[in-house]
C-alpha cells in the first residue's frame, strides 16, 4: 500500500505544485521516488513529529498541500495536539499518513501497534479518516484527499496487501464500496481487513450464507446510508477492523445503528480487545491471536452472532453453519 | 518623521496597548494581564514600525507573519491589531464574552490579522518554521516573527523547532522571547531554569541578540538589523518585567492569574497616564 501511495503522490505532484511531503525520518526505500523527483518539495523533519506536524500546518497556511508521513502511532498520537490545534482548528490542508496502521509492525512490539488511531483521529473536528482496503483503494484515496481541501488522515497498510479491486474502481470519500453482494448478513471492514472479510464471505457462501461485504474505507464521515441499507436488507451486521473494538469502525457503525429508531439488527464488532498487549508476532500471527483471521472471524460470527439471529441457522454435525432460513 | 517622534509614537502605542489590556482583563475578570504588559513595548514596535502588514488586506500573500505562540497574551495583540485598524477598537469590549471572536487565547477565526490560533504552549514556533520554509521555497521575501514566553521554553516541541530552523537556514524567521522571568506558579529560575539561555539558542545554531524589551529604541534597532547573520535564524531574548508599567503588578507571580479589580484598574490607568 505504501508504494501505491507514493506512486500516486508523485503523479499528483507532477501536475500540482502545491504538493509537499514532510517525513519524520521514516520511509527508507519508500519515499525516494518523491524526494528525488521533488527535492524542493520534500522535507525530512527528523525524529520530531510535533515539529513535523506544526511545520506542515505552517506550510499549508501559506498555500501548500502537505502530506506528513511516518509509521504506526508516530504521526498521530505523538503529535495529537498539533493535529487537533494546528491542523484541524485551522482547517489546514494537511494530510497525515501512517504506514502500518493496525498490526503491520506486529513483531516490533506494543509501541508499533497502531490500534487506537482511528478512534482518536475520528474524534477530531474537520478531519476525514480513511483506511483503504487494498493498494487500489490506497492510490485512489491519495488522489481523493488531495481533491478535497482540508485535513485528512490516511491509514495505510504496510506492504504486500493483496489487490482486491480492478483498476476501474469508482472511489469516493465517504462512500462505502460494496465488494460482494449478499442478503443474509453484512460484513463491514475497514483497512487491511478487507481481504479477510472477503475470504470469510467466500467460506460462508460455501455454507449457504450469502454475505454482503462493504469496504468502509472512510470511517469519517461514515457512509450512514450503506449501514442503514445493510440493516434493512440483511439479517445481521458484523464490523471487522485491525483496531481496538473501542472507538473505531465498530463504534462508528454502532452509533448509526443505535440512533436509528426503527432498525434492530443483530450486530457484532470484531477487532482487537482493549487490553494491554503483550503479544508480538507477524501480522498473520496476531490476526490469528485476535480472532481476525478468516477462521477467527467465522468462529466469532458463529459464537456471537448466529445465536442472536431470529432467522434459523442450520448447523452441521461438524459445527459449521450450513444455511440461513427465515 | 524624526527619531524622537518615532519613539514617542511607539511609546504611545505601547501605552494604548497597556490601557486596553488592563481594561479588557478587568472587564473579562481574566488572567494574564502581567504577560500582556510585559510584551506591550515589543508589540508596539513590531506593529508600529516593523511588520509589513496591511489592515485593509490582511491576507496579502507577501505580508510579514506574526505568531503569538504564548497565546495567553492575546489581549495585547488584539489591542495592537485594533489600534492598527484590523478591526474596531470597540470590539475589544467583547474579549472573553459569550459568542465573541476574541477568545482568551489568541484565535484567528473571525479575527483579521491573527495568523494562527495558539494557547497550548509550544506550538507556534513549528508553525512559524513551516511558514518561513514556504517563503524561502516560494522565493517570497516576507518574514515570520514568533513570540515565545520563557515558561513556554519548557516545552520539548520548542527545541524540536529550534533544531529545524538553523538546519534549513531560515534567516527569515525571528524568535522573540518575552523573558519576564515569571511563569505560572513561580519564577522561571525556581521552576525549570533556562540559563544560560542565550547560549542554548546559540548552541542550537541561532544568531542571538539580548535586549531590554522595554527600550523601544533598542527594540527597533534590533528588529531593523534582521537578519543578524545571513543564513541563520534570529533569536531576540527580550529581558522584560512582567506587569511592566503598573508598579504594583511589576515582577509579581500574582499577576499572572489575578484579574484587576475596579480599584486596581483605576490605579493602574492613573499610573499609565502619569507616565505618558
Amino acid at each position: 500500500m505504501r508504494t501505491a501511495f507514493i506512486r500516486a503522490l508523485v503523479e499528483l505532484a507532477e501536475s500540482d505544485e502545491r504538493i509537499n511531503l514532510v517525513v519524520g525520518d521514516l520511509g527508507y526505500k519508500v519515499v525516494e521516488p518523491f524526494s528525488e523527483r521533488f527535492p524542493q518539495r520534500f522535507v525530512n523533519a527528523g525524529v520530531a513529529e510535533q515539529d513535523m506536524t506544526g511545520i506542515a500546518a505552517g506550510m499549508a497556511l501559506c498555500g501548500k498541500v502537505v502530506f506528513t508521513y511516518s509509521i504506526s502511532n508516530f504521526p498521530t498520537l505523538r503529535c495529537l495536539e498539533q493535529i487537533r490545534n494546528d491542523v484541524c482548528h485551522h482547517h489546514a490542508d494537511v494530510k497525515v499518513v501512517s504506514v502500518g496502521g493496525g498490526l503491520g509492525y506486529g513483531a516490533l512490539g506494543m509501541t508499533h501497534h497502531a490500534t487506537e488511531d482511528i478512534a482518536v483521529m475520528r474524534a477530531l473536528p474537520s478531519i476525514t479518516v480513511v483506511a483503504p482496503g487494498d493498494p487500489v483503494e490506497a492510490e485512489l484515496a491519495t488522489r481523493a484527499v488531495v481533491e478535497q481541501p482540508g485535513p485528512a488522515y490516511l491509514r495505510l497498510g504496510k506492504s504486500g496487501e493483496p489487490r482486491v479491486h480492478g483498476s476501474s474502481l469508482s472511489f469516493r470519500l465517504g462512500q462505502a464500496i460494496c465488494v460482494r453482494e449478499g442478503a443474509d448478513i453484512t460484513l463491514i471492514s475497514t483497512g487491511v481487513m478487507l481481504w479477510n472479510a472477503i475470504q470469510a464471505a467466500e467460506r460462508l457462501a460455501r455454507e449457504g450464507i450469502q454475505a454482503r461485504v462493504l469496504s468502509m474505507h472512510t470511517v469519517k464521515p461514515l457512509d450512514d446510508d450503506a449501514v442503514l441499507a445493510a440493516a434493512r436488507e440483511t439479517a445481521a451486521i458484523a464490523t471487522i477492523e485491525e483496531h481496538s473494538v473501542i472507538g473505531g469502525l465498530g463504534s462508528a457503525v454502532a452509533e448509526v445503528l443505535a440512533e436509528s429508531s426503527e432498525l434492530r439488527v443483530p450486530f457484532k464488532r470484531l477487532g482487537i480487545p482493549s487490553t494491554v498487549s503483550a503479544l508480538i508476532g507477524s501480522q498473520e500471527y496476531l490476526e490469528n491471536a485476535y480472532s481476525l483471521s478468516v477462521d477467527g472471524i467465522l468462529n466469532s460470527l458463529r459464537s456471537s452472532l448466529w445465536p442472536k439471529l431470529t432467522h434459523k441457522v442450520y448447523v452441521s454435525a461438524a459445527g459449521a453453519s450450513i444455511g440461513l432460513q427465515p | 518623521m524624526n527619531r524622537e517622534s518615532v519613539q514617542a509614537g511607539c511609546k504611545e502605542l505601547a501605552t494604548r496597548i497597556r490601557r486596553h489590556a488592563l481594561m479588557m482583563t478587568h472587564r473579562a475578570r481574566s488572567s494574564h494581564v502581567g504577560t500582556s504588559l510585559s510584551m506591550a513595548d515589543i508589540l508596539a514596535v513590531l506593529y508600529g514600525r516593523i511588520l509589513r502588514v496591511d489592515p485593509a488586506n490582511p491576507r496579502w500573500p507577501d505580508r510579514d507573519r506574526f505568531i503569538l505562540s504564548k497565546g495567553h497574551g492575546a489581549a495585547a495583540v488584539y489591542a495592537a491589531l485594533a489600534e492598527l485598524g484590523f478591526f474596531s477598537v470597540n470590539e475589544l469590549d467583547t474579549f472573553y464574552q459569550n459568542g465573541s471572536a476574541l477568545a482568551g487565547h489568541i484565535t484567528h477565526n473571525g479575527v483579521a490579522g491573527v495568523e494562527a490560533s495558539t494557547g497550548s504552549l509550544g506550538h507556534g514556533l513549528a508553525i512559524g518554521c513551516g511558514m518561513a520554509l514556504a517563503g524561502k521555497r516560494d522565493a517570497r521575501d516576507y518574514r515570520v516573527f514568533v513570540m515565545l514566553s520563557d515558561g513556554e521554553c519548557d516545552e520539548g516541541s520548542i527545541w524540536e523547532a529550534a533544531l529545524f530552523a538553523p538546519h534549513h537556514c531560515l534567516d527569515n524567521l525571528v524568535v522573540i522571547v518575552d523573558y519576564n522571568k515569571i511563569q505560572s506558579l513561580d519564577r522561571v529560575e525556581s521552576t525549570l531554569a533556562l540559563e544560560p539561555f542565550a547560549q542554548k539558542w546559540r548552541a542550537f545554531g541561532w544568531s542571538v541578540s539580548e535586549i531590554d524589551g522595554h527600550n523601544v529604541q533598542e527594540i527597533e534597532a534590533t528588529l531593523c538589523a534582521i537578519p543578524f547573520d545571513k543564513t541563520l535564524p534570529n533569536c531576540i531574548i527580550a529581558h522584560t518585567i512582567k506587569g511592566k508599567g503598573v508598579s504594583f503588578m511589576e515582577d509579581k507571580v500574582l499577576w499572572h492569574y489575578r484579574a484587576p479589580s475596579a480599584e486596581d484598574l483605576s490605579r493602574a490607568l492613573k499610573e499609565l497616564e502619569d507616565l505618558a
